[in-house]
């Protein structure tokens, strides 16, 4: 922490560095050659063990050039590169520049190959097996961490793959959501609605809408509270996909199924975020990811 | 210590002349002019060098059905082996061969030193080649070493140059040859002649310029300060291994004597000290001077020593491949080839052989079919329609035969399982495709938490069968 105070780690750091390189350097140097007495024999003086002697058996010279190489390599690379404590060097390299250099390179390499997509329309593009492969991997790396791998998502992550669409299934539609994202909200109804008996009857009421298992008593009971919910959902609870209202009168069931979870919806409300991903992809990308997602549901000879 | 303090003091004998004086412990590199020489181990040696360049240049050229048989393809991860179509997941085959061919360095190492330094090893081969060509475009040592000493002479010059210019050229070739292994061969020429794949061409510089460096001028060097196996090798060694003696016991007084006297009378040995053994060494030794580190165990000194003694009419073999023990204790070459067989070469022999018969039998029963089965990570599992209960599975399938597959897929390890979608996968040859799975349970019939389930996947074909351990995970 102390980098945001003063300059000290890295004076420290470039310090060692350098004081290890000279160091290398005398050591070369002293360790190069020896004053010894010897007779001529060609030992280095080196005694041991009473009368064992090292003979010397000398490294050829351009050896220690490398070692002057690698030294002299190292201050050069120090100065052109970051190293030396906290100096950028002088070729101002960085990861972080590096990365967005390597990004640069391949958007440039692949924008001749996603120009031919962006000048087809979304429904040639998903016939393109080039375009669908390229649209499965960004499924994959961009989507499939929420929506699964097969895109039929889970508990509050919608299934791609179904005719059912909160913010509409058009190819601009899709193209929306994924560029800017989508935010809903579900307020908590239960102050609106009343006590918690009325919240399930309430409940039961929207079972009955899509004709799942409930209470028809209660369902009654707890028709005339369904305005509070008719804003939204719409009078006969089909929803509206400009406000992202689900449709309550089918068999899907983003946030769960049954009184219980029902009761804790209209209780607590619900936020839910599909994230923009206008800054992680190209209009280009998702331009083919789109013609991808609106191809899952619009596969020639599927029923949907 | 006190068997140390009853030791008699010795005195270390220094001269009293002896004066201090700087040594230095490197040196200016002395060129070696190795003497051409022919004989049995120049034969062999010419025998290796045909052997392993047929096989290097030779290879990459050899087709198998449509394509080349032996192809490292990086750029696309796949590795074409005669029929085999390997995958970076089957890396363990390389380990294997690399662990077999240090085995059998050790093995050659015990029974025979260094043949490998002296016959097989790319140092010592290419070398060989370039020495070639050095003696027959400059002559021969003595020739070679008064071209260097002249001044540049017209003759000097053309020599130089014709010898340049066949080193590059076979550099070059080698270079080439060598890319060929990890790019095809056969487009290669013609894309390094329109100037295309910059890496391409690198590593053909890179690699011609590396044979070029080792095999024209650096030669014993790279045996002498940087092979590691030249300094451990020893290890392997005992005094029944064949390494390249001088015998000593049979040589010594040696001298320059006249043929016809009677030279034993004169205390003299075999021995007449011409100097040929050294002349001859690639590494610029004296074997007279016992084994050393820096011998490559290529026996010109033998081939040398022998047309001397031939010459001399003396019995051939005083420098000879032999054992320390043959020598020391005079048994005939019978015994030594029953010494062959000691506890050392039989270990290593029965750990080669088994790892070898491991490879082989591992490489026979091969399924040409690889899966990877990666669950979903992100949802743990959701109901599906009809009380299902669902887990999302992505299979990377690898096709490892050069024909189109389509591929069953079942999983079985619950009850009720099932695969709703992706029975059926088909994959293009030798290519990898990755398919979503689901994989249902009914609702209830299984408990809360972590269930193992095996994925089967086999090819219509019947060219490829694999199971695939993962796991069924069951919410709360």
């Amino acid at each position: 922490m102390s980098d945001f105070v003063n300059n000290f780690w890295s004076v420290y750091v470039a310090g060692i560095t350098i004081v290890g390189i000279v160091a290398c350097l005398v050591l070369l140097i002293i360790t190069a050659r020896k004053k010894v007495v010897s007779d001529g024999d060609n030992t280095t003086g080196h005694v041991w063990d009473e009368d064992l002697r090292e003979l010397n058996n000398p490294m050829p010279r351009w050896w220690i050039w490398m070692f002057v190489i690698t030294i002299v390599f190292s201050l050069l690379y120090l100065l052109a590169y970051p190293g030396l404590g906290a100096y950028a060097g002088k070729m101002q390299w960085s990861q972080v520049g590096a990365y967005e250099a390597e990004v640069e390179k391949a958007k440039a390499e692949l924008e001749p190959m996603y120009a031919r997509f962006t000048a087809m329309s979304t429904e040639d593009v998903a016939k393109d097996g080039q375009a669908m492969a390229i649209g499965e991997r960004l499924f994959m790396n961009n989507c499939a961490q929420c929506h699964g791998s097969d895109a039929r998502g889970g508990k509050s992550f919608p299934n791609l793959t179904d005719a059912d669409w909160l913010h509409g299934g058009a190819p601009e539609n899709i193209k929306q959501t994924i560029t800017q994202g989508r935010m809903s909200m579900m307020p908590p109804q239960a102050e609106v609605v009343g006590t918690a008996e009325d919240v399930r009857n309430l409940a039961h009421y929207v079972l009955s809408l899509s004709n799942s298992p409930h209470d028809s008593l209660k369902a009654s009971l707890g028709k005339s509270k369904f305005t509070a919910c008719a804003a939204c959902h719409g009078m006969d609870g089909k929803g509206n996909t400009l406000l992202g209202a689900p449709n309550l009168t089918d068999d899907i069931w983003l946030h769960g199924w049954g009184e219980k979870a029902i009761v804790d919806i209209i209780t607590n409300g619900k936020m839910n975020e599909m994230p923009a991903q206008d800054k992680k992809l190209t209009p280009a990308q998702i331009d083919v990811l789109t013609a991808y997602v609106w191809g899952l549901s619009n596969k020639p000879g599927t029923a949907n | 210590m006190s068997s140390e303090q009853k030791k008699p003091q010795k005195t270390i004998p220094i001269k009293a002349e002896s004066q201090e004086k700087t040594v230095s412990f490197f040196e200016a590199h002395k060129k070696i002019y190795p003497r051409s020489i022919s004989g049995k181990f120049m034969n062999w040696r010419w025998a290796m060098v045909w052997l392993t360049q047929l096989f290097f240049y030779g290879l990459p050229w050899l087709e198998w059905g449509q394509r080349q048989m032996v192809l490292f393809d990086l750029g696309a991860r796949r590795f074409y082996l005669f029929g085999y179509v390997l995958y970076p997941q089957d890396f363990i085959y390389l380990t294997g061969l690399l662990i077999i061919s240090a085995l059998a360095l050790f093995l050659f190492t015990a029974v025979a030193g260094r043949l490998w330094c002296g016959f097989a090893c790319p140092q010592t081969v290419y070398s060989e080649i370039f020495m070639w060509i050095e003696h027959k475009v400059e002559g021969d040592r003595s020739a070679r070493i008064r071209l260097d000493q002249s001044g540049w002479t017209l003759e000097k010059v053309w020599r130089k140059t014709l010898k340049q210019f066949l080193w590059i050229a076979i550099a070059l070739w080698t270079g080439f040859t060598f890319v060929g292994y990890f790019v095809p061969i056969r487009e290669l020429g013609g894309e390094l002649l329109a100037l295309e794949g910059g890496w391409q061409i690198f590593w053909v510089l890179f690699y011609g310029f590396a044979t070029y460096g080792n095999a024209g001028y650096m030669r014993e060097q790279v045996c002498k300060y940087m092979c590691p196996y030249a300094r451990f090798q020893s290890a392997m060694f005992d005094k029944d291994t064949l390494v390249v003696s001088y015998d000593a016991l049979r040589g010594e007084n040696r001298g320059p004597r006249k043929k016809e006297v009677d030279y034993k009378a004169q205390g003299l040995g075999d021995c007449i000290d011409c100097k040929l053994c050294v002349q001859v060494c690639p590494v610029g030794i004296d074997i007279r001077d016992g084994l050393q580190y820096e011998c490559i165990g290529c026996g010109l000194c033998i081939d040398a020593c022998n047309n001397v003694m031939d010459n001399m009419h003396y019995p051939r073999g005083l420098i000879r491949l032999t054992t320390q023990n043959a020598v020391s204790k005079g048994w005939p070459g019978s015994q030594i080839w029953r010494r062959i067989a000691r506890p050392r070469v039989l270990i290593y022999a029965a750990i080669l052989l088994g790892l070898s018969a491991a490879m082989v039998f591992s490489m026979a029963v091969r399924e040409p079919l690889k899966v990877d089965v990666i669950r979903d990570r992100a949802s743990l599992a959701r109901i599906a329609a009809g009380g299902k209960l669902e887990n999302v599975y992505r299979l990377q399938v690898m096709n490892a035969t050069e024909e189109a597959q389509t591929y069953t897929v079942t999983v079985d390890g619950l009850e009720g399982i099932e695969l709703v979608e992706g029975r059926e996968v088909a994959v293009d040859s030798a290519q990898t495709r990755g398919v979503a799975v689901r994989v249902q349970i009914p609702y209830g019939t299984a408990d809360s938490g972590s269930h193992p389930i095996e994925f089967e996947i086999s090819a219509q074909s019947g060219k490829g069968h694999v199971r695939e351990k993962s796991v069924f995970l069951v919410p709360r």
